[in-house]
């Protein structure tokens, strides 16, 4: 009698445990909704607001005073010239120190400096490298309020993403693929030029796209050197007719970007001007995700792909 | 290899021993030189770091000629642009740390269940969906985010609250905590599952619950890793500028009230860099100031993080 008692106590004991097991998972699924809810939201809000205004002559209009008839056209121009300028900076140093940390650095101090500095700089707030790129690239470099200014600080800004990614794909190479490529006579640099870094390539080209997604949205750094809201011209085009062909006077042009040109519209109170940046945030938007997206399809093909 | 280093001095080497010996002399130079290539593409992240401390150190010095520490630090009006101008940085240090606390009171809840849930409870197929698709929402720019926060988030707010103004530090601080979720639950996540199967398969054997197993094994195991994304949620909010820029208003208000709008003291170096201050003006030296104090408290940040770490490190 008193042991059918104790077995449904013990058994009604262990529901109310159990139960709350469903609660907690429930709890885990509602807060991993907020974040799904609130992604779609502002997802469906840019598209609503901004779709309509997308057409060819926003792509291929400067900015203008009238909102109807201003465009992105000097923004995006500027954005993927300042990408270059970024990607030719953030990737052979990004790439370069990963290789050093993981092939060459001896274990001393000097390399446990280098080490603590990149993880405090992936810490420091955007805005910091803005100011940065003020007093030292415009001002005592004088490179002025250009795209060289603007891609050397993004290019930095971006720099712990590569090396991190750099490193974790180096690490993913074992031993033995090293060990016989030595054993063969090779040198320390032949060794990562034929093995370690093709081998790593794909892993580094997933941390240069998150890296360069993240360029492309920085908004706080490329304000803070002074980039101008209204650029109503081109910069000079790289490829010209005449001899040397080649012009590099792009890089000190000044130039606006995609989140500046976004933000621009946005701190106005005209209606019209709101669903221009929402129409550039929604290209913006896209751009990110679809880059983020490929990184992530990336890493799984690898994940998946590469049995050593 | 046919040359012994030994040898050298003994017998002179001719013919095509000599030519062995160059060869392998300049590889032995490239082999270096490539090594110092590399050295010194590690230094520039270092130089990155020493040239911030130079350039914020440097204008800094140059303010506090201007204006002394004791009003920087006890001044209650923040008017750095008028004819009658005052610098206390409590004022933006006020907006910083409300909308921060905004941020941290969505994020950290949100953020540790989440990561509980992913590394404890969710089957296999959910985490392998939402954990790229936290990683989509940590990937949105943070400009994105503003526009939100003013054009969604206050609408709705407003219609609870009619009175709320515009430009508020509380939807900023929504939005911003939403923004931070990501980073919070995948470092806490990494640090649970970092947690050895061991311990978890004997709280179950001992007849524990998944939940009791999670609570009360887990995440004690795990605290040191939660303890340090928690750390990086809060110097990603203070650190954060366009939600700010765009959602608070750039008023500067020294309040601890989320529902008001004011300036934090990242708005404010957007603010002056939107304008056009002559280089090298007490205006001009007053983001670096700015910028210095923001520095040297995401640095304690740091600090606190690595200490929290050492402290709490479990060793299995």
């Amino acid at each position: 009698m008193s042991y059918a008692r104790d077995l449904t106590a013990i058994r009604a004991l262990i529901a109310s445990h159990k139960r709350w097991d469903h609660v907690f998972a429930l709890c885990g699924l509602a807060a991993l909704m907020v974040g799904v809810l609130t992604f779609t939201a502002l997802f469906a809000d840019m598209a609503i607001d901004g779709i309509p205004r997308l057409n060819w002559e926003f792509l291929t209009n400067f900015p203008s005073r009238r909102p109807a008839q201003a465009g992105i056209l000097s923004a995006w121009v500027g954005t993927c010239l300042v990408m270059l300028v970024t990607a030719f900076f953030a990737v052979p140093l990004g790439v370069a120190t990963g290789i050093y940390l993981e092939e060459y650095a001896p274990k001393n101090w000097v390399t446990d400096i280098i080490e603590i500095n990149i993880t405090n700089l992936a810490g420091v707030p955007s805005i910091v490298y803005g100011l940065l790129a003020l007093g030292l690239f415009v001002y005592q470099f004088g490179f002025g309020q250009s795209i060289l200014s603007a891609g050397l600080t993004l290019a930095l800004l971006i720099l712990p993403v590569v090396i991190v990614a750099t490193r974790e794909s180096i690490r993913a190479i074992p031993q033995g693929i090293r060990e016989g490529a030595y054993a063969l006579g090779g040198t320390q640099w032949q060794v990562c030029r034929d093995h370690i870094i093709p081998y790593s390539s794909a892993g580094i080209l997933t941390g240069v796209i998150i890296g360069m997604a993240r360029a492309i949205g920085e908004t706080a750094p490329v304000i803070t050197i002074g980039a101008l809201t209204f650029i109503a011209f081109l910069p000079p085009a790289p490829v010209g007719a005449e001899a040397p062909f080649i012009s590099f006077d792009w890089v000190m042009s000044p130039f606006t970007v995609m989140p500046i040109q976004m933000f621009n519209w946005t701190s106005r109170p005209e209606a019209a001007f709101l669903q221009n940046a929402a129409a550039a945030g929604f290209i913006l938007v896209l751009m990110t995700l679809a880059m983020n997206g490929l990184a992530i399809y990336l890493r799984y093909r690898i994940r998946r792909n590469i049995k050593w | 290899m046919a040359a012994v280093p030994g040898d050298i001095s003994v017998t002179p080497p001719s013919g095509a021993m000599a030519a062995r010996l160059a060869h392998r002399r300049s590889r032995i130079v490239r082999e270096k030189a490539i090594e110092l290539v590399l050295f010194l593409a590690a230094m520039v992240s270092v130089f990155t770091t020493a040239g911030i401390v130079y350039v914020l150190v440097k204008e800094s010095v140059a303010f506090f000629q201007h204006v002394p520490l004791l009003d920087f630090l006890t001044d209650t009006q923040w008017t750095p642009l008028f004819d009658d101008a005052h610098f206390g940085i409590v004022v933006l240090l006020s907006g910083t740390l409300t909308s921060s606390l905004v941020a941290l009171a969505i994020a950290i809840p949100l953020g540790t269940f989440i990561a509980i849930y992913l590394s404890e409870f969710a089957p296999f197929s959910v985490r392998e969906v939402a954990k790229p698709f936290l990683e989509l929402l940590g990937g949105v720019p943070t400009i994105i985010y503003g526009y939100f926060a003013l054009l969604f988030i206050t609408p709705i707010l407003q219609w609870f609250y009619p009175e709320l103004p515009g430009f508020n530090l509380l939807s900023a601080g929504i939005v911003m905590g939403i923004m931070i979720v990501p980073y919070v639950a995948s470092i806490s996540e990494d640090a649970m599952r970092a947690v050895p199967m061991s311990l978890r398969e004997g709280s179950y054997a001992m007849g524990a619950t998944r939940y009791q197993t999670a609570i009360k094994v887990v995440v004690p195991a795990a605290f040191s890793g939660i303890a340090s994304a928690y750390i990086l949620g809060i110097s990603r909010a203070v650190g954060e500028t366009m939600i700010l820029a765009v959602a608070a208003g750039m008023q500067p208000n020294l309040t601890l009230n989320p529902l008001e709008p004011a300036a934090t003291i990242t708005a404010y170096i957007v603010q002056v860099a939107l304008g056009d201050l002559p280089h090298g003006s007490v205006g001009y030296q007053t983001i670096f100031a700015a910028g210095l104090t923001l520095m040297l408290f995401t640095l304690a940040c740091n600090v606190a993080g690595h200490m929290l770490r050492k402290a709490f490190r479990e060793t299995y």
